[in-house]
């Protein structure tokens, strides 16, 4: 990085680029700038993999059968309670 | 996997008319996700399942006014995230509103950058749950007004148009925001996974810029 100021200027585009969403001539740009300098080129590389990491890690989330089952009753749905491995009432 | 953003199944007019079965089927494929957020804007099981009840009992009544200039899944969201906050600020009377202006809403201002080539490292080292760990408390070290931000644009994966009509911001407003969350998460994971990179490695490809 050795035009700093060049590089931050760029970097502020790094969120639209990801995206998919920046127009074709700052893209362009962009992407020039990214084949000559290897240290934007980690920076806009391990951002993306970050929020591919998050992502992965917050799909395994799931609702608790407890949390489940109370909502449904707090929501007098109870008799639409479905929960895995039980059997509806 | 990614969190799905599929629509959600369950026609308006349906909710509208007072069909039980059509609100269950809505709390069946929406209660996940709204806990979800609920516990990443909390950081608490308790306060995420109190906001988890009262998300859907304030959908049920104001289902009537409801008008539909949004979608079903927006506008839930919208009502979430807003109980969502309500706590935190019951919970924190000083945090600050996010719809209040922030003067780091420059970007790049006070934000350094650890220049690491970690994504190199093979998938098995990437997600262990100690990098889950990691990777959420980082989530949780963010201000809250990016936070928010975060979840609903890469998490939940909603548009930046539907993010902003959400929160009561400008897009540009979210972009910003949007950025400088995911910047402190990267760096965040840089400092995480330079520890694991090749030290030698490490030591030549560190820098700031």
């Amino acid at each position: 990085m050795s035009d700093k100021g060049h590089c931050c200027h760029l970097l502020k585009e790094i969120s639209d680029y990801i995206d998919g969403e920046l127009p074709a001539e700052i893209c362009a740009d962009l992407e020039k700038h990214l084949q000559e300098c290897n240290n934007c080129r980690i920076v806009v590389n391990s951002m993306r993999k970050t929020i591919e990491l998050y992502q992965d890690s917050a799909a395994v989330d799931t609702l608790p059968a407890d949390v489940k089952k109370r909502l449904f009753y707090r929501l007098n749905l109870e008799s639409y309670l479905l929960i895995p491995g039980e059997k509806k009432e | 996997m990614k969190p799905s953003p599929e629509e959600i199944d369950v026609s308006i007019e349906a909710l509208k008319s007072g069909d039980r079965a059509a609100f269950a089927r809505l709390v069946e494929q929406t209660s996940t996700a709204v806990y979800r957020v609920a516990l990443r804007i909390l950081g608490n099981e308790q306060d995420a399942e109190d906001v988890l009840q009262e998300t859907f009992i304030k959908a049920l009544q104001s289902l009537p006014q409801f008008e539909g200039r949004s979608s079903v899944k927006t506008w839930l969201y919208r009502i979430a995230v807003n109980e969502a906050l309500m706590l935190v600020r019951k919970r924190r009377p000083d945090a600050v509103s996010i719809e209040e202006p922030d003067p780091n809403d420059d970007p790049m201002e006070g934000e350094s950058l650890e220049i690491v080539d970690w994504c190199c490292l093979p998938e098995h080292e990437l997600l262990t749950s100690e990098s889950r760990k990691a990777l959420d408390r980082a989530v949780q070290r963010l201000p809250q007004n990016l936070k928010v931000v975060f979840l609903l644009r890469d998490q939940e994966e909603f548009s930046i148009k539907d993010t902003a009509q959400m929160l009561n911001l400008t897009e540009a407003v979210v972009k910003t925001r949007l950025l400088r969350a995911r910047l402190k998460l990267r760096q965040e994971l840089s400092h995480y996974f330079g520890e694991k990179v090749n030290p030698s490695t490490q030591q030549e490809d560190q820098s700031h810029v």
